[in-house]
């Protein structure tokens, strides 16, 4: 067997004394409509045990992105031996690979209902390249605490046009949406390793102007709840699909007038759309009438939405994120504005996502190089947190514990009892990080410079 | 499983026919934009390309963070992470992961990017750590070590036989060994042998004495290495003059070689296999002190030495001298000759002028050396359909040209989805390039427009605030209105707010969806004030007055009265200013719709005010 090399990301400074202080601290913008929660936000600076020192999200961090041992210093001899020397640190969890392609969608492989080992496979789909790929990609068995190297590619199949978005319909099929404005559900064969095409919607999405001869228009977004896959695009179009049928079962024409981003399922009939002047919309497929149940949006200045997730256990709560990096969480069950505006990254955020099955953790990544853990799950009594700001050294003590599991962390929009860490996990990173996806302990994401990144120890 | 592990072989003869990235040396100068960079288009090179723009960025964020000493060691460690990532990426070329068919291109590139990271190298050495006497010779021991590596395969081979000590590439690997100085695995080799003759034991034994005794290394001064060593070769050549390995022809030969005999180095120039490696095991054993600046005398001397008659320099032969003549700008013209890519000189060349070395240089054309570089690699980048995000942060660091590059080049990407417009608006709005903003606004809302996504092309337009585009569209969507009598896209037009602001014609169009919406909900006066004031405050384009007055005409045959006197009055000015206008020609082309309009608004307009002034009267008589 051939080891190939891994590359490595140092992560902050372990155990450094550095305070973690953004230099954008999240705070809620308060100039954008007065009666939202004022929930802040804040990098708390913990006096953390040495294993789990989270990295300071400060851009200009001096820490290379790489810390390798120089190729002279062991005369002739390359990689593995620098690998060994520094496999088992725990910091060391997080392994990438250059792929020569732009990653725009990275997502884990479901796991079947009783497993107990974390996922091991996920694929991804390429974007703006001349022949655009989608991969299925596994991670080694992490052993007896050794690092044993980066994703090994298991099989790819070419894709016409950019891959938008991927959804597993289950184990085997992946549905993907193209920038042609076509679906496809791609099956995987697990037997030999290949992937073949199980069905095609060619032009799902498409401009009603066809006197062009490309008249596809991209379909940006899907979303999956086997055996119906749902589909939103440029064009305003939503369309409902089951994966056994040829014809769309559903189609939305017109149902919106801007470009759809992205769609998720609300419940098993409603689902949730965010489009490029600000609206979150709930369509509700009972309903006959081609018009969204609800209309949510951000007040004033229609800030595009681009992405869209829902709290895996309390329905109503929804995260947003926006061409400004803001993080909007809405409670849809009142008012028609979000709940609470977090000013996040410094440009789009591409995808929001709460961890499935630990939803006081949320991930975010944004065009701007970076990838935010937001968590709410801080145990103030078992973690005595001092805030230090402005001098001041306040001790938050044990706050209303009774509540605390009946209200949830996310609409908890009081001050002074919020309390939200947050890591920024790519110290040094330029270019844009187009997606992630999270399941158990492990974080996947692909970027614009042509990389995969596996952390496979995220609550470490 | 070892395979992988071995080193690339260095096939320098390949480069007769590299073509540089200009196709010829003399057309370059011509002056920026006109190369192609032919490398950029190589699959396997991206990892190259990207791995490296994030050291490119690294080095030039630390920029002045750093002083002296430890300035120095991180340019030192950032020239080694450029190595390690071209070293990366020959790994990822190498046989293993390749079918047959790919095998010969791929050993190309391999070989072309081992030359690169054997000039850098060297570079780094000389340029970038400026080892003095003593280590230099350390340095450039390590770096023939780094890169003359068959002796791997051929120690493997012979460790692997049952005897080593009969194994016919004994003595060759001991020779090496030596060549190579690394006495401790010679002499481990030695001992084998010498436990399988018993008979030369002594002679071994002086062998292997004088090879522990060999003076080298860091810790002690010049001198007293100096002195030592002088010591070391004068007990070397007693030996020799005694005849003590007379009975040996190998180990004479090794014997020979330690006391710096170059006519014994050179009986060994297959092991040596080039004339640098010649050059390093010739200062090793003559002149292990040997300073910088002396370099290019032994250089050339060993250059003449090795190829002798038979054989011209090649390309990389011409650079590694250039090298070790510290002519910097030499090394970077003839590698950008002999190389086929703009990466490597641009990169060499950004941590040279890091290391400060370049500052002397001015061309005539451009700004400087590094900055041309940098431009043509950058420029190369974004001829590439997806690498084209990497050449942005290298235009950035060019501080005279960068912007006016980056300028004309982002207004040429494809933009082929909405997404990849959005990426291409960000840059441009990061740099407040105004200018290229509208243009991409203006490029997706024409596109927009031309799919029938009238929301979507207002959408674009209110981005780029351009007023007039904005106009245009709002002229369609009433357009639309007045064929097809509904609004389309009404969840945009609802929610314009203060964006509705950009265009008399949009704020219009928000203005009168308000109506209907008013009128819908049945808040009629409301409607009615809102109506009025959108003629009279000339918010409405005259065209449309017409169907403002229509709209007017359901209000006025309300029930209960909804215009006041004065309303009516102004409703009535509006009618004969609009009908005042038109010449009577045009009236008279008018069909019979428009008259029968005018006058049943007149008799409307007439009714409502007489019953107004009725209800106006009684109230205030009451």
């Amino acid at each position: 067997m051939i080891k190939r090399r891994g590359h490595k990301i140092r992560e902050g400074s372990q155990g450094s004394p550095q305070p973690i202080t953004g230099p954008h601290p999240p705070t809620t913008a308060q100039g954008r409509g007065g009666h939202f929660g004022t929930t802040a936000a804040r990098s708390t600076s913990v006096p953390a045990p040495p294993m789990a020192a989270p990295a300071p999200p400060s851009r200009s961090s001096p820490v290379s992105l790489r810390a390798r041992r120089p190729p002279a210093a062991n005369g002739g001899r390359r990689g593995r031996r620098r690998e060994r020397a520094r496999g088992g640190a725990a910091m060391e969890e997080v392994s990438a690979r250059f792929v020569a392609q732009k990653i725009s969608k990275a997502r884990w492989r479901p796991l079947p209902a009783a497993a107990l080992q974390p996922p091991d496979v996920f694929a991804t789909g390429s974007w703006d390249n001349e022949d655009n790929r989608l991969s299925v990609w596994a991670v080694g068995e992490l052993g007896s605490g050794e690092y044993l190297g980066e994703p090994q590619l298991l099989c790819d199949i070419g894709h016409d046009g950019d891959v938008m978005d991927m959804q597993f319909l289950d184990q085997e099929r992946i549905v993907v949406a193209s920038s042609t404005g076509s679906v496809t559900v791609f099956r995987h064969h697990q037997n030999n390793q290949t992937l073949s095409v199980n069905q095609r919607w060619e032009k799902a999405h498409y401009h009603v102007d066809q006197d062009t001869s490309c008249g596809g228009a991209a379909c940006t977004g899907v979303i999956c709840n086997n055996p119906e896959i749902v589909t939103v695009g440029e064009d305003g179009r939503i369309n409902l699909f089951r994966a056994d049928q040829k014809d769309a079962v559903r189609t939305i024409d017109n149902a919106d007038s801007s470009t759809l981003h992205a769609v998720t399922f609300l419940r098993t009939t409603e689902i949730l759309t965010v489009n490029s002047i600000g609206q979150l919309k709930i369509w509700d497929f009972r309903q006959q009438r081609n018009e969204p149940s609800q209309i949510f949006s951000l007040t004033g200045e229609r800030v595009p939405l681009h992405c869209v997730d829902r709290h895996p256990n309390q329905q109503h709560i929804v995260a947003t994120g926006g061409q400004d990096g803001m993080l909007s969480i809405w409670d849809i069950r009142q008012g028609t504005m979000p709940v609470s505006l977090l000013s996040a990254h410094e440009a789009e955020m591409w995808e929001v996502h709460f961890h499935p099955s630990n939803p006081d953790h949320l991930f975010t990544c944004s065009e701007d190089g970076s990838l935010w853990h937001w968590d709410t799950s801080t145990d103030v009594s078992e973690k005595p947190s001092f805030l230090h700001h402005g001098g001041r050294s306040t001790t938050y003590l044990s706050h209303s514990t009774i509540n605390q599991s009946v209200v949830c962390a996310w609409l908890n929009n009081d001050p002074t009892k919020d309390r939200m860490e947050i890591t920024n996990l790519i110290p040094n990173q330029t270019l844009s990080v187009n997606s992630l996806d999270v399941l158990g302990p492990c974080l996947v994401y692909g970027t614009d410079a042509e990389a995969i990144y596996v952390n496979r120890q995220l609550f470490a | 499983m070892e395979e992988a592990d071995t080193e690339p072989p260095l096939v320098v003869r390949d480069w007769g026919r590299v073509g540089g990235p200009g196709g010829t040396g003399t057309d370059r100068e011509g002056g920026p934009g006109g190369a192609r960079d032919q490398d950029i288009y190589i699959q396997t090179l991206r990892k190259l390309f990207n791995e490296s723009h994030g050291v490119f960025i690294g080095l030039q964020r630390c920029e002045e963070e750093l002083a002296g000493k430890s300035r120095k060691a991180h340019l030192v460690q950032v020239s080694k992470n450029y190595r390690s990532v071209i070293r990366a990426c020959m790994e990822d070329m190498h046989p293993g992961t390749t079918t047959k068919s790919e095998t010969r291109p791929c050993s190309f590139q391999v070989s072309i990017l081992s030359a690169m990271e054997l000039i850098w190298n060297l570079c780094e050495i000389l340029f970038v750590e400026a080892a003095a006497a003593g280590p230099l010779l350390l340095r450039l021991l390590d770096w023939i070590r780094l890169h003359v590596c068959d002796v791997d395969s051929m120690v493997r081979e012979v460790l692997s036989s049952e005897n080593p000590s009969k194994h016919k590439l004994f003595w060759n690997v001991v020779d090496v060994f030596v060549l190579q100085g690394r006495m401790d695995e010679a002499r481990h080799l030695l001992s084998k042998e010498a436990s399988a003759n018993p008979t030369s034991m002594s002679m071994y034994k002086v062998l292997d004495d004088l090879m522990m005794k060999m003076p080298l290394g860091n810790t002690q001064t010049l001198t007293e290495l100096e002195l030592k060593w002088q010591h070391w070769h004068e007990e070397c050549q007693r030996y020799l003059r005694d005849g003590t390995f007379a009975s040996n022809p190998h180990m004479e030969s090794i014997c020979k070689i330690l006391a710096g005999d170059e006519n014994a180095m050179l009986e060994k120039k297959e092991l040596l296999t080039t004339w640098y490696h010649f050059l390093v095991t010739r200062l090793l054993y003559s002149h292990p002190t040997v300073k910088p600046m002396e370099l290019h005398f032994y250089a050339q001397s060993s250059m003449d030495l090795f190829l002798g008659e038979e054989s011209s320099p090649e390309p990389l032969d011409t650079i590694l001298m250039a090298a070790f003549e510290f002519e910097l700008h030499q090394v970077i013209k003839e590698c950008s000759i002999a190389l086929s890519n703009w990466w490597f000189v641009a990169h060499l060349t950004d941590l040279l002028d890091h290391c400060k070395l370049l500052q002397s240089h001015n061309l005539y054309f451009g700004s400087n050396m590094r900055e041309f570089l940098l431009l043509e690699y950058a420029s190369g980048l974004f001829s590439h359909h997806s690498l084209w995000q990497l050449g942005v942060d290298y235009f950035d660091h060019c501080r005279e040209y960068g912007r006016v590059y980056l300028e004309l080049h982002i207004e040429r990407i494809p933009l082929n989805t909405e997404q990849k417009a959005l990426k291409v608006l960000r840059i441009c709005e990061q740099r407040h390039m105004h200018e290229q903003v509208r243009s991409i606004c203006k490029i997706m809302a024409m596109k927009a427009l031309r799919n029938n996504r009238l929301g979507s092309a207002l959408s674009w337009s209110i981005r780029a605030k351009d007023a007039a585009f904005a106009t245009l569209i709002s002229d369609r969507f009433l357009k639309d209105y007045c064929e097809r009598g509904c609004f389309s896209d009404l969840d945009l037009i609802d929610n314009l707010g203060p964006s509705m602001l950009l265009s008399d014609r949009l704020t219009f169009l928000g203005k009168y969806r308000e109506f209907h919406r008013l009128y819908g909900e049945k808040r009629f006066s409301e409607a009615a004030k809102l109506l009025l004031m959108l003629m009279t405050a000339h918010i409405a384009p005259c065209s449309f007055w017409m169907t403002l007055l229509t709209d007017a005409l359901p209000l006025l045959e309300q029930k209960e009265v909804i215009f006041s006197a004065e309303q009516t009055y102004e409703l009535m000015q509006c009618l004969e200013d609009l009908t005042a206008g038109k010449p009577d020609k045009q009236k008279l082309l008018d069909d019979d719709v428009e008259t029968t309009k005018v006058e049943m608004l007149r008799l409307a307009l007439a009714r409502n005010l007489a019953r107004v002034i009725v209800k106006e009267g009684t109230l205030e008589g009451s």
